[in-house]
């Protein structure tokens, strides 16, 4: 048993709820108001980190240009909510429309490249993200639509019913809450019809769509919901930073999340949230390697995907065991683990 | 659109330049997914160092004082160690970020990931080495800006002439590898069928490394050709020119080396006509279209053969 957990399996149920009581006194314990800050970081990106593990965990299919239905979330959000166009939508609607608008926007990039697998779709993902920022550059001639390299500014606050969100601590709880949510729904996404049907596609498409999954559908349906869930993460951030740049969108801002997903552990919902919180985190804590960042988050995905591809955490932890490895016999091929396609 | 159609020549003879260039760096790609398939992401970051080698070459032999120097003597001098690190340093990823996965059975989301942090690696030991601050090639020094032609009103440098012939060279030098000597046969024969090469006694391995090397140090004198041109290189040069060369390698048929050489000059051509009848601000989002456009309506490229299901994209 390689990942076996030295409490019990009846407090390893129970952990998740600690976890998520931990989460909720967190921001109290914290020292000041900037470490609160980066816990409503590590909240947004495991968020985000959330939606690309459906894209990447669950259906397998390696998105490198994620961070376009972020930018597309936010800039959607400024457009609603900003002096920008003199709209000023009430953050609940305006979210929804961000929601769609993202989910139609993962269709749109997921349909062209249906027939594309691994290492095609990562790289026309790649494009589709750089034209997204290229667009956001560049779309304020003739008419200004996305403000350029100087954004957008003076973006509303969220307020609920004329109570208006201010400060870290509150918008920690809020992303907390919407974390919540969207963590509820990833599991109950893996565990429901369409989530086997991904999982099916991840592991042999051809053997998913012989058993009569329809590939197509499924992996549109996962471009989708992965999409919007980074369009929510784009809409809190926006509402949080009041100003949105193209520069908040650049590719690193992919491979962040990315290496998040591939760190916890591709697949398991509670691993990419641990993911999210080391690579946010790490930073903050060696404040003075920042510049060694990249150099390490490199070596790791190296490193990882050579010694441990399934990440820190295994696909199902912690809700079901794993199975122990057979010993292969000589010469065969290495089981296939969910990083190998 | 009169004034249009007057830049367009000149803009041509740019873009055939580039697409050489772009090529080159595009063989580096259709090589190593030949024989392995799988796209060298890092690749882009090979082709940048190439750059990085030829511009300390240069500020080396101009600190010397050999400025008179005939520049036919010094750009060898630049390109032969470019190509050599470049290729040691494409065995050494091979060897150490990629043998380790496909050797276990990974097929392909494993490889590319671990490619991608090649990638990031690369870029940012050369940051943290070499500074974040562009590096300027003292191009002038070699091919001084008035060695030029002028043919029909269109200005024809020097450079650029050296920049196609160093460029069809090389490719020239490739396929007479590939196509004549054993090294060749080996590569053709693994790009194939890997097993059954391997039991008619060819060291995969070997073959695979050596595959690299060549594809690499392509890249690496393809870093110097574009350093040469732009006279200002940076760390993150090689993102966008990689993801050219492999949009170039995709548009001839993946895998395919003349495929690699076609498409290159083509989106070499796409680039300027971009540049001239569309913004220039948007030739990148011309490039990916064209990528997303090829892949999505002819996968198989323009050079591709229809491949085998397993070898498919």
């Amino acid at each position: 048993m390689p990942y076996s957990f030295p409490v019990g399996e009846r407090w390893r149920r129970l952990l998740p709820f600690g976890l998520a009581a931990g989460a909720v006194v967190a921001p109290l314990l914290a020292p000041n108001d900037y470490v609160v800050g980066a816990l409503a970081r590590i909240c947004l990106y495991a968020l985000l980190a959330l939606g690309l593990n459906v894209v990447v965990g669950f259906a397998g299919l390696l998105d490198i240009g994620y961070v376009a239905f972020f930018g597309i979330g936010s800039y959607v959000y400024a457009f609603l909510a900003s002096p920008h166009f003199g709209l000023h939508l009430p953050f609940v609607p305006a979210m929804l429309i961000v929601a769609a608008v993202a989910a139609v926007s993962g269709i749109l990039i997921g349909a062209p490249t249906l027939r594309l697998r691994g290492d095609y779709l990562a790289i026309v993902t790649l494009g589709f993200g750089e034209i997204t920022y290229i667009c956001l550059v560049n779309l304020d001639r003739p008419i200004n639509i996305t403000g350029g390299p100087n954004g957008l500014i003076a973006i509303d606050p969220p307020s609920f019913l004329g109570y208006v969100i201010q400060g870290n601590i509150q918008y920690y709880y809020l992303f907390l809450l919407t974390l919540g949510a969207v963590l509820l729904a990833s599991l109950r996404l893996r565990d429901s019809r369409i989530g086997w049907a991904w999982q099916a596609i991840r592991e042999d498409e051809l053997a998913a769509g012989a058993m009569g999954v329809n590939t197509t559908v499924s992996k549109l349906q996962a471009f989708a919901i992965g999409a919007t869930f980074a369009g929510f993460a784009g809409g809190l951030l926006a509402s949080w930073q009041r100003s949105v740049f193209p520069d908040n969108f650049l590719f690193h801002e992919s491979i962040n999340i990315l290496a998040m997903v591939i760190l916890g552990g591709m697949g398991n919902v509670f691993g990419v949230i641990l993911g999210a919180a080391i690579i946010v985190s790490l930073p903050e804590i060696f404040r003075d390697l920042a510049l060694y960042r990249l150099l390490a988050f490199g070596g790791m995905l190296m490193v990882l995907m050579i010694f441990r591809p399934q990440g820190l955490l295994p696909a199902r932890w912690p809700f079901a065991a794993h199975a122990p490895e057979k010993p292969e016999p000589a010469g065969a091929p290495a089981p296939r683990s969910a990083a190998d396609d | 659109m009169g004034d249009i159609l007057a830049i367009l020549p000149q803009q041509l003879v740019f873009g055939l330049a580039l697409g050489t260039v772009y090529g080159l760096v595009a063989l580096g790609y259709t090589m190593v997914y030949g024989v392995l398939f799988m796209i060298n992401f890092a690749h882009g970051e090979v082709f940048m160092i190439g750059a990085y080698i030829g511009w300390g070459v240069l500020a080396v032999l101009l600190d010397w004082s050999v400025g008179g120097l005939h520049p036919l003597w010094v750009l060898p001098l630049m390109l032969v160690p470019a190509m050599l690190f470049c290729g040691g340093l494409g065995m050494t990823l091979e060897r150490f970020a990629y043998r380790p996965l496909y050797a276990r059975g990974a097929t392909r989301l494993g490889p590319l990931i671990s490619a991608v942090g090649a990638s990031i690696f690369l870029q940012n030991a050369v940051m943290l080495t070499q500074g974040a601050r562009m590096k300027v090639y003292m191009t002038n020094f070699l091919f001084p800006r008035d060695w030029r032609f002028d043919i029909l009103g269109v200005n024809i440098s020097v450079l650029v002439i050296v920049m196609i012939v160093v460029s069809v060279l090389l490719m020239w030098a490739l396929v007479v590898l590939v196509q004549r000597t054993t090294l060749g046969r080996s590569i053709r024969a693994v790009s194939e069928d890997r097993e059954m090469a391997a039991v008619m006694g060819i060291n995969v391995g070997r073959v695979v490394g050596m595959t690299f090397f060549l594809g690499s140090a392509l890249g690496g004198a393809a870093g110097v050709l574009i350093g040469l041109y732009y006279t200002q290189i940076d760390f993150v040069m090689g993102y966008s020119a990689g993801l050219k060369a492999f949009t170039a390698a995709v548009l001839g048929g993946i895998g395919n080396i003349k495929g690699a050489m076609v498409g290159g000059l083509l989106l070499g051509v796409i680039e300027s006509l971009a540049v001239t009848f569309i913004n220039p601000a948007f030739k990148d989002v011309v490039t990916f279209a064209v990528l997303i456009l090829t892949l999505v309506f002819k996968p198989e490229g323009i050079f591709g053969e229809t491949l085998a299901d397993w070898k498919k994209v």
